[in-house]
């Protein structure tokens, strides 16, 4: 399997009136082709941000993004203008995230107007109409405007955008957070058909866990802009190890009766990524810590096979 | 039964404008006993709210109006009762927590006086005293007293969802209405509100209406549940029933949609189609056009409710027995 892109001690800081926001703090990754690495986390954990950092959305304080074999962080604005086509974005909210004066047709055909990929209108409307189908959007919608559609309509529409150039990989910001779960359902259905057809590779950033799970191949855990936990999906539900990713799995409400756990509750709240104490970010919330957690920052290591955890204590914790 | 608390019968509102109606909340029926907690589950524009804010008579009028029912809290019934009347229920017998705590909070006002208020409002308290009590409501949500005279900025989410909660209880309600207190809250910090309710709800013996699209919340939460579609109630049952023995073709939809965390599901099975408009309701059921199970009678008239077993109701004619479906 091939590695389509590698993230390498990926830092993105802010600079703000209170000091260095961290917001993506030392980030290192690859993703297969064709795969889904999962990013989850609460608010404010720095997920949307990476997401950004990665397709140069923003500009990396520090770091790499290797796509295909080759550095994207160093480009020019002209070098990079080629890749930008084979890296895409789907937004969370479909209702700010397309323009509301412009049609359906319109906002799809905008990205192909804009790289010039035809020089003739008629087939643009045929691939534009194509796109519409691709994603479910029935035909009759083109002339539509976004607010006479709902929201699983207008997801649809950014996913059709998205897929617009025929990129190989697609940042998904939360695309089905502010959708209900039946239309959620279908707008996951969908993704994953797309992801078949076209050899697709996503970076699925979402809070719900449940989806995370459905989705992804491997999973990175994030909190307060550090990596905690990396693993496949599989690995990672069956044996989360790190504090942190227990708490947020056990916290998960499931829709089923009897499925009532031992919950126990997270300490405290997220503390500020503003110029944050040297050791665990997580050490002021976590159960097992002791000294030396609020000295040192833990390393990322392998404790199992292609299994990540950032922890001092996780042999401990875990009994290994 | 004698412990009931609050009794709905028959409600239907409606939203007119000058070129719709738009039929919200269409003839639902339930009750809450003393203490009982039942959740309404439902996806955006099922009538959640809309029932809510009617319990409440805080329907917006026009262009809402209530054309049908009673709300019968203790005898009374709601929808006759005077302003001065429901000045007197609202915050003392019945209150409501809003989803958004970011909102529902006045920015100006410091979180103690907020709280205070609304004690001084219902009871004969100097203005020392209800500090005091604003204090050990503070507490009781577990927020300490240093925070009194903070405003509602200086707080994170979850904290400021703790102060809405503390108001709603300040005057001990037999009653909370809770809409979606949660879901702008993240899971930990969800997982440490909804600990607190359920304390505070088995402490204080509270009845609870919680509103949620959130079958997960419902399961750790709710006695009973009420699962919503298009203005009505599609079915009603203990956690039992609705979870165990799941009966309506919607309901059934609905969790198969979810992404289950306990297996490993390829794809997922979502529900055809969306929502009909509220303005436009279709004859019949109003779920027929999503619906595997449709047959021709589904589209005729009115659907009637069946009771499939004792005290668990779908409104389905899959299930009239003189069918034999």
């Amino acid at each position: 399997m091939s590695t389509l892109l590698e993230v390498n001690n990926l830092k993105k800081y802010f600079k703000t009136a209170k000091g260095m926001l961290h917001a993506v703090d030392d980030v290192t990754f690859k993703i297969d082709k064709g795969k889904t690495l999962g990013v989850v986390g609460e608010s404010g954990c720095g997920k949307s941000t990476l997401g950004r950092t990665i397709i140069q959305l923003h500009e990396p304080t520090e770091g790499q993004v290797i796509f295909e074999g080759k550095e994207i962080t160093n480009m020019t604005k002209r070098e990079f203008d080629s890749v930008r086509p084979q890296m895409q974005m789907i937004f969370q909210d479909p209702y700010s995230s397309i323009n509301p004066r412009m049609s359906v047709a319109q906002i799809i055909s905008e990205p192909l107007i804009i790289y010039k990929r035809f020089n003739n209108n008629k087939d643009m409307i045929k691939e534009v109409a194509k796109l519409m189908d691709t994603v479910g959007l029935a035909s009759r919608l083109a002339n539509s405007y976004p607010h006479e559609l709902d929201g699983g309509r207008r997801q649809r529409i950014g996913v059709a955008r998205a897929l617009s150039l025929n990129p190989k990989f697609i940042v998904c910001d939360e695309p089905v957070s502010a959708l209900d779960v039946s239309i959620q359902a279908q707008i996951l259905n969908l993704m994953q058909d797309l992801q078949d057809e076209r050899n697709l590779t996503y970076l699925f950033i979402t809070h719900d866990l449940s989806v995370v799970k459905h989705i992804s191949d491997h999973i990175l855990v994030m909190y307060l802009g550090n990596m905690v936990e990396f693993a496949s999906s599989e690995d990672m539900f069956k044996s989360r190890l790190h504090p942190y990713t227990k708490a947020l799995l056990a916290a998960v409400p499931i829709p089923e009766l009897g499925a009532k756990k031992e919950r126990k509750l997270l300490k405290g709240e997220i503390a500020s990524p503003i110029n944050p104490k040297p050791g665990c970010r997580f050490a002021a919330r976590c159960d097992f810590a002791r000294d030396l957690c609020y000295e040192k920052q833990p390393e990322f290591k392998e404790v199992h096979e292609k299994h990540f955890v950032a922890c001092q204590y996780v042999k401990e914790i875990n009994n290994i | 039964m004698d412990n009931k608390l609050l009794e709905i019968k028959n409600l239907s509102v409606q939203y007119i404008t000058s070129d719709s109606v738009v039929k919200a909340v269409n003839n639902i029926s339930l009750t809450i006993g003393r203490g009982e907690s039942l959740g309404l589950v439902g996806e955006t524009g099922a009538g959640k709210t809309t029932t809510a804010l009617s319990i409440m008579q805080l329907i917006p009028n026009p262009p809402g109006k209530i054309v049908n029912g009673e709300i019968i809290l203790e005898n009374v019934d709601l929808i006759k009762s005077s302003k001065k009347e429901l000045t007197k229920i609202r915050g003392n017998k019945i209150s409501m927590i809003f989803q958004d705590p970011m909102t529902s909070l006045n920015p100006v006002i410091t979180i103690g006086e907020q709280i205070a208020e609304v004690i001084r409002l219902h009871n004969k308290l100097s203005k020392a005293k209800a500090n005091i009590k604003a204090v050990e409501m503070l507490e009781l949500v577990g927020i300490s007293e240093e925070r009194f005279t903070d405003y509602p900025h200086q707080l994170s989410g979850g904290m400021k969802q703790r102060v809405v909660i503390a108001i709603a209880l300040a005057c001990r309600p037999e009653l909370i209405i809770a809409d979606e207190p949660t879901t702008a809250l993240d899971v930990t910090i969800q997982a440490q509100v909804l600990d607190l309710m359920e304390k505070l709800k088995k402490d204080l013996n509270t009845s609870l209406l919680l509103i949620t699209h959130d079958l997960g919340v419902v399961a750790e939460v709710c006695d009973k549940a009420a699962i919503m579609y298009s203005g009505e109630i599609v079915e009603y049952g203990t956690l039992e029933h609705i979870y165990r023995n799941t009966k309506h073709p919607y309901t059934i939809g609905l969790f198969d949609s979810i992404p289950k965390f306990s297996e490993n599901v390829k794809r997922l099975k979502p529900i055809k189609g969306l929502m009909p408009d509220p303005s436009n309701l279709p004859d019949g059921c109003n779920f027929a056009s999503r619906c595997p199970y449709k047959i021709e009678k589904c589209t005729k008239g009115d659907i009637p409710v069946f009771e499939v077993e004792e005290g668990h109701f779908v409104k389905c004619i899959k299930y009239d027995s003189k069918e034999g479906v």
